[in-house]
């Protein structure tokens, strides 16, 4: 399989199988899948809540800075994303 | 300065309250169309009380959801026994349940799936038990291989990811490369190749399932190989078999910690093999809400914490990593749940555990003559298990 090619262009999506959502109780936001539960960081949460498959990974980071005053969030969103897509909670639709 | 000891218990920090119940565990019913050898459900499961309604199941579901409970596990028996199984995801699925179907397959028309995919299920595991219809069938004392193909085949259809589950030992555990080259041809994403764990007829059936070190080692290089071939999108899970390691495993992550089974007659359980626990009365969700159960039923505190722990578990340092291991495994080979799991090698019981996997080292195809090997089935379980309690 050849992995995927991950740029600023590309629109992530959570994996099949995979659901992401606010749990109360934890306090955070979890990502479900089949048997298991990912129990996230709040900029793991933040980021994933983002990935539509729709929307940009350069756009997903503006709307981060924008969201959290920030700046540089660039390369720590694609450092995310591509651990995410390389454990199979994202996927990047072609 | 000697010790007073109010005060140093007093200054001993109040137990922390537990954690929520995440994940939910409901044995639908005991009854199913398969009668595998390995089965962990209960051998006297025949005198089960009559099973729960669906009212009773969908309260559970609500008062587990609202403590915290994420992780939903539909089993049994054969869930898709139950005709109200649809109604049971879809409650589950709007409480914000992640759903798991548990299944053999059995039962699993297309019209059901339809419906189960409307209802929301997220996850079906299918079980086979083998890769070859001649083992499958006889392992589970059925004619289910060519069915369990069909229904892999519907998974894939309604767009579900698929995770076959392979449970192996000693009768199969050689077959672990057709297993995975079968997984492969029916598309699956993930296989659980899940090494029998010892209980229930499981352990009953323990001298004909237990393989040797070497078919195990064979197995595990199988899937090795397997997992490195290139161009394989198929993820390999190997639950290891404990009776060959020097360390328990973490089981239940401690009970009480993180795990709540009901059983089909609603006796709520810290684990799906508890109920054999001497001593501890399980509380029936009939009686007590799933709240009182998880935080204040003394069978639920029995085992949480390390208070109950004995020697050597009690000034072990690695206690906070495995919990001394399994509860219903110490009982079954020591007599005593508070016992370390003897697969410890610091167990002064670990030798259980090394004369039965010594007495594995006969040559696999000789079978245990004495014993025959006896399937999941009422009449096994009413003629063989049940007590007659002087009725």
């Amino acid at each position: 399989m050849t992995p995927a090619v991950i740029d600023t262009s590309s629109r992530p999506a959570v994996e099949r199988g995979f659901r992401l959502q606010w749990e109360a109780a934890q306090n955070a936001h979890v990502l479900l899948y089949p048997e298991g539960m990912i129990k996230l960081n709040t900029s793991a949460g933040e980021i994933l809540k983002r990935c539509d498959g729709a929307t940009t990974i350069a756009d997903i980071t503006a709307d981060l800075e924008r969201a959290f005053s920030a700046s540089n969030l660039s390369d720590d969103v694609m450092r995310f994303v591509a651990m995410a897509v390389e454990r199979k909670w994202l996927k990047i639709p072609s | 300065m000697a010790e007073n000891p109010l005060v140093s218990a007093s200054a001993q920090p109040a137990p922390a309250r537990p954690g929520p119940p995440l994940w939910l565990l409901l044995e639908l019913t005991y009854r199913c169309p398969l009668h595998c050898a390995f089965c962990y459900n209960p051998t006297d499961f025949a005198r089960s009380a009559a099973e729960l309604d669906t009212a009773d199941w969908l309260r559970v579901l609500r008062e587990a959801r609202a403590l915290g409970a994420v992780q939903l596990g539909l089993s049994g028996g054969e869930p898709l026994v139950r005709g109200d199984l649809e109604p049971i995801v879809a409650e589950a699925h709007r409480l914000g349940f992640y759903t798991n179907l548990i299944t053999s397959g059995v039962g699993l028309t297309e019209a059901r799936l339809q419906a189960l995919k409307q209802a929301g299920l997220d996850h079906i595991q299918l079980s086979f038990q083998d890769s070859t219809q001649q083992m499958n069938d006889f392992l589970s004392s059925t004619r289910t291989f060519e069915l369990k193909s069909k229904v892999a085949a519907l998974i894939k259809k309604y767009d579900y990811p698929m995770v076959l589950n392979v449970v192996l030992h000693r009768l199969n555990i050689d077959h672990v490369e057709d297993i995975l080259e079968m997984a492969l041809r029916l598309g699956a994403d993930y296989v659980e190749l899940a090494n029998t764990q010892y209980y229930g007829w499981a352990w009953h059936n323990r001298e004909q399932l237990l393989p040797s070190r070497a078919q195990v080692e064979r197995a595990e290089q199988t899937m090795r190989r397997f997992r490195e071939r290139d161009g394989r999108p198929m993820q390999i899970y190997f639950v290891v078999p404990d009776y060959f390691e020097r360390r328990p495993k973490a089981c239940m992550n401690g009970m009480g910690s993180i795990f709540l089974t009901i059983t089909p007659d609603g006796t709520a359980l810290p684990c799906h093999a508890a109920r054999m626990l001497p001593g501890l009365e399980f509380p029936s969700v009939r009686a007590a809400s799933i709240e009182e159960i998880w935080y204040g039923s003394a069978s639920f505190n029995h085992f949480r914490g390390f208070e109950w722990m004995k020697e050597p578990c009690r000034s072990c340092p690695e206690k906070t990593r495995d919990f001394g291991g399994c509860r219903c495994q110490a009982y079954l080979l020591t007599g005593d749940a508070a016992n370390a799991d003897p697969v410890c090698d610091l167990s002064p019981h670990h030798h259980l555990v090394t004369d039965a996997v010594a007495r594995a080292e006969r040559p696999a195809a000789v079978p245990v003559q004495e014993k025959p090997l006896v399937f999941r089935s009422e009449r096994n379980s009413t003629t063989l298990f049940v007590k007659r309690d002087g009725i």
